[in-house]
């Protein structure tokens, strides 16, 4: 048998909470690829936010050695990929490193929307889908009706699925079989010229940048010198190897088919992008291998520290956290009202969201955020094209000749019956409807054109609400388009606020500067005079809306002399003043500078 | 040796046997044995005391009930505090008194003890609001017990009204106004009622009709417009009295000078010599053990350095007096605090004569949050 015949590179497809990572787990102990002490529930997922969320952030790779029932000795190459469609390119360069997907399916509630996207992206890279049936154990368990399920919504054969329970263990040899006999083993060429896909890559402080790869043709040794195909950068490999479930173990060479790991010297991950090709440079490949994306912040938004004291300590942190995600971006910014902080960007919204809440958690910092933006296109009168990710370079209206925004095709998968809220929403988003297509009696997968400054806000968490989390969404940047776009500001107490402002398109800009005030006004508290809230775009007010003066806080006696009670008070009410932002002469409260970014309801 | 003269608290724990159901301060139901040895403790604990040689030119009767001891016990008590502390001629002698609990014979005995002043516990004018605040008198009551102080000899009495109390309108609060200006009080204590955990008046807070803060501050300002057209200005947050009416007891906590409180739950400030700071401290809430204490000074418990400037601001800037600004050292926080001020002051929350600060009535109300403001002020400075 060639080398190649035994191995099996897969990944496994789940909706969260239908037992991803305990399957993994269970992969990992019953091919003793990690000792039982050693076992750390879901060990793929590192990161304690990605344990917390259930979700996985980052893609990891292990592999497992199996002695099958046919008395042979195979290798299983694990790739786990995240589940957000924040990260679906990241998703994508994980299925291209495969020949096969496991689709893990909840025993008692079958299909769910979210699934079938990454199933489909699957399918369309060509990838033989192994369906499961897990948590047979449950008492909803009804694997008949979700084996159905399966064969009617995904259209892939499911009737003799393997029925477990990844949790109590039952099945998982059954499993391993199909993963043997099902999904095909890689195909390749070890002596054509090298070609190796970048699925991962992630800072050692020891090793420097170590880089997960998928080997399609060729073969990669230590010593080689090679050729990052897509960034042009060339480095020298001082290792390779394997990943381990708790080690990596370092090899002679990867052929095609392998899925290993190269160490170079390299300083940051940027040189390493996600999807991009290896290739040696004595025998370079031709062409490199598709689907290579640079790495593009969509969404930006204003990181401040709420201690301006702290700076120093963000960028210490962002620095940090750069050295592992080349897509997070961050550049110096001030703010008039916030001070000294960082314009960054971010895949996404989930994106921001986990690189906000790691800010918080792993470096302990208080931060306030800005509301998030695309890049707009401004065409001055000058004949100039301006991007601008910011609200405060808003150029003078009276020199703009034009603006574009930027547009996503969205695709939106959701059972029929929820069709008519979602094109309800999109409409109230500027959608541009495209079609509908059935996937059977009962699911449509909707297609629009929605401008991305749309869908950044709340649009993901709107339309779970309106489809009962059914529906799942998916987009990708498209193009440019013609808009009306105008910058809507914030004033407090009469001065403005530049980190209120943002851009809107100016049909909407009304509603939303009301909608705004209307906003701030219930989360600043009343303050010891007047605050005017006011909305304005290019100095005419809009919206006007008014925080009461506080008339009384307590008049405490001062009785038999006792003035440790004043003391406390006033103790407490400055711990209170430090949650806040002092914009001005007003107080905001940090909530205020979120509470913002979500309009809708 | 030059000292200033201290303030002498006698805190006097008793109550007739139902508390007023808003109260928390620290009161026992009355039993003769017991104020018997409670008024020993205290007599020892003048006698006894650590600090040197101190005088006192004010002495506070304060409770709880005091009246409740009876004139023997309460003019032991006072000659115990002649001996101890001097108390020249012209000292300001205060007793609280519940309307209910004096007669015409014991205030003229009180008078005659020497006490000079009498702080009367009406809290309203209208018998309806009394009888939900569970005051065991009536409004008629009240003034009985005004006139016989009057009629007694002291030159100084004072009313308690409590303002945005369950039920109270503009119109009771006026009635209640005009009925405590029209006796003969020279000081009235106007204050918001508080709802404070652990009272039977915060279990069912959410069933009593109190008013909502717009109507609580107009409360507030009403009472003061018209104790001031009474002749009564304010001259702290929640003390009004005629010209030479303000109590000079009072006016040390606000002004930072020293006093020294005895008795349970009774709270001390001691000067060192020469310095403006001093040791703030305080005796536990338990009589039992102040009373069999062979050296009731080994239960002082410590509540830190009193005196700073933080301090002296936060209490100066509860008088309408204000803050003197030219008694801050670093001229920074000087320069900072009065900044502050100006901008507070465009606000109508404060005023600035000269480099003296003072709260106007609206700032008053907002105090904790005018004071906070200069305090930072102070603190960038």
């Amino acid at each position: 048998m060639a080398y190649n015949e035994s191995i099996r590179n897969f990944c496994i497809i789940a909706h969260i909470d239908h037992g991803k990572s305990t399957l993994a787990d269970r992969l990992l102990e019953q091919t003793e690829s990690v000792a039982q002490r050693e076992m750390a529930s879901q060990l793929l997922d590192n990161m304690e936010i990605e344990r917390e969320r259930g979700i996985t952030i980052k893609a990891r790779a292990v592999r497992l050695n199996y002695k099958a029932k046919d008395g042979r000795l195979y290798t299983f190459n694990l790739i786990d990929t995240p589940g957000h469609v924040d990260f679906s390119y990241e998703v994508s360069r994980s299925l291209a490193a495969c020949e096969g997907a496991i689709l893990v399916v909840d025993a008692s509630q079958g299909v769910e929307a979210q699934t079938l996207a990454n199933t489909y992206l699957a399918i369309d890279h060509g990838l033989e889908v192994v369906p499961v049936i897990n948590k047979i154990d449950l008492p909803a368990a009804d694997p008949e009706r979700v084996a159905h399920e399966v064969e009617d919504i995904v259209g892939i054969p499911c009737l003799d699925a393997p029925r477990i329970s990844a949790k109590q263990g039952v099945g998982i040899q059954e499993v391993m079989e199909r993963i043997v006999t099902d999904i095909p083993a890689p195909q390749g060429d070890s002596d054509a010229p090298l070609r190796a896909l970048v699925f991962d890559s992630y800072y050692d402080s020891y090793k420097g940048v170590i880089v997960y790869i998928r080997v399609l043709d060729g073969t990669l040794k230590a010593d080689m010198p090679i050729r990052m195909m897509g960034t042009g950068a060339e480095f020298e490999v001082v290792e390779v190897g394997t990943m381990g479930a708790t080690r990596l173990n370092p090899c002679q060479e990867l052929r095609a088919g392998e899925v290993g790991y190269l160490t170079a010297s390299i300083k940051n991950v940027r040189d390493t992008q996600v999807g991009d090709t290896v290739t040696g440079c004595e025998r370079p490949a031709d062409v490199p291998l598709e689907g290579y994306r640079k790495a593009m912040p969509m969404v930006f938004c204003g990181i401040y520290p709420q201690d301006g004291a702290k700076y120093p300590d963000l960028r210490d942190a962002l620095e940090k956290l750069q050295l592992n995600d080349a897509s997070l971006s961050y550049e110096p910014e001030t703010s008039i009202a916030l001070g000294f902080g960082f314009r960054c960007g971010f895949l996404g919204l989930l994106h921001l969201e986990v690189i906000l809440e790691r800010l918080e958690r792993e470096f302990s910092l208080d931060l306030i955020t800005t509301a998030p933006s695309v890049v707009y296109r401004i065409t001055l009168t000058n004949g100039k094209t301006l991007e601008i990710d910011n609200p405060t370079n808003y150029p003078d209206p009276a020199t703009i000749q034009g603006a574009q925004e930027p547009f996503v095709n969205a695709s939106i998968m959701t059972p029929a019956e929820f069709i008519g809220s979602i094109m309800e929403l999109c409409q109230q988003r500027r959608g541009v409807y495209l079609d509908t297509k059935y996937l059977d009696t009962d699911r449509v997968e909707l297609h629009y054109k929605l401008p991305l400054g749309e869908i950044i806000y709340d649009f993901f968490d709107a339309l779970k609400s309106r489809t009962k989390g059914y529906a799942s969404f998916d987009y990708e940047l498209s193009e440019y388009r013609d808009s009306k776009l105008t910058k809507l500001d914030i004033l407090l107490n009469g001065d403005m606020v530049d980190a209120l402002s943002f851009i809107v398109h100016a049909d909407n800009a009304y509603a939303r500067g009301r909608k705004l005030a209307e906003r701030l006004k219930e989360h600043i508290p009343r303050q010891m005079f007047e605050v005017p809230i006011q909305a304005a775009i290019g100095g005419k007010i809009i919206a006007r809306e008014t925080v009461k003066a506080l008339r009384k806080d307590v008049l405490a006696k001062c009785y038999g002399g006792d003035i440790s009670r004043k003391k406390k008070l006033l103790e407490k009410q400055k711990e209170g003043k430090k949650k806040m932002r002092q914009l001005g002469s007003v107080e905001v409260p940090q909530e205020a500078f979120t509470a913002v970014l979500k309009l809708d309801e | 040796m030059n000292r200033q003269p201290i303030g002498l608290y006698l805190h006097i724990p008793f109550c007739r046997g139902d508390k007023c159901p808003y109260c928390d301060f620290y009161s026992l139901p009355f039993e003769e044995d017991l104020a018997d040895a409670y008024t020993t403790a205290l007599i020892r604990a003048m006698e006894d005391h650590p600090f040197g040689s101190l005088q006192a030119d004010t002495v506070y009767f304060g409770g709880g009930t005091p009246t409740l001891l009876g004139e023997k016990r309460l003019d032991a008590l006072l000659q115990a505090a002649v001996r101890s502390f001097g108390l020249p001629r012209d000292s300001e002698i205060t007793l609280e008194a519940n309307p209910e609990s004096v007669t015409r014979e014991l205030l003229q005995s009180l008078r005659l003890s020497g006490f000079t002043r009498v702080s009367v516990g009406v809290q309203s004018g209208v018998d309806t609001e009394l009888a939900a605040l569970g005051r065991p008198h009536t409004a008629a009551q009240a003034r009985q017990a005004i006139l016989w102080a009057h009629q007694a000899g002291f030159a100084h009495i004072s009313a308690d009204l409590m303002l945005a109390i369950p039920g109270q309108s503009e119109e009771s609060l006026k009635q209640s106004t005009s009925f405590l200006t029209s006796l003969p009080v020279d000081h009235i204590s106007a204050y918001l009622l508080k709802i404070e955990e652990g009272t039977p008046y915060h279990q069912k807070r959410r069933e009593l009709p109190l008013p909502d803060e717009d109507a609580t501050a107009d409360c507030y300002l009403l009472c003061a417009g018209l104790l001031e057209v009474a002749g009564l200005p304010r001259y702290e947050i929640s003390n009004f009295a005629r010209p030479g009416g303000q109590c000079r007891h009072n006016l040390k906590y606000w002004r930072c000078q020293p006093y020294l409180g005895l008795g349970p739950a009774a709270h001390s400030y001691l000067q060192r010599e020469d310095s403006r700071q001093g040791r703030r401290c305080f005796f536990a809430k338990d009589l039992q053990v102040f009373v069999k204490a062979d050296n009731p000074y080994t239960l002082l418990q410590e509540e830190g350095e009193g005196g700073s400037e933080e301090e002296r601001l936060m209490l100066a800037l509860r008088l309408t007096e204000g803050f003197d600004a030219n008694t801050l050292e670093n001229p920074l926080g000087k320069g900072s605090l009065l900044c502050k001020a100006r901008e507070l002051a465009s606000h109508g929350l404060c005023q600035i004569q000269g480099e003296t600060v003072s709260l106007t009535g609206d700032g008053m109300l907002v105090s904790n949050g005018v004071t906070l403001a200069l305090l930072e002020a102070l603190e960038v400075g």
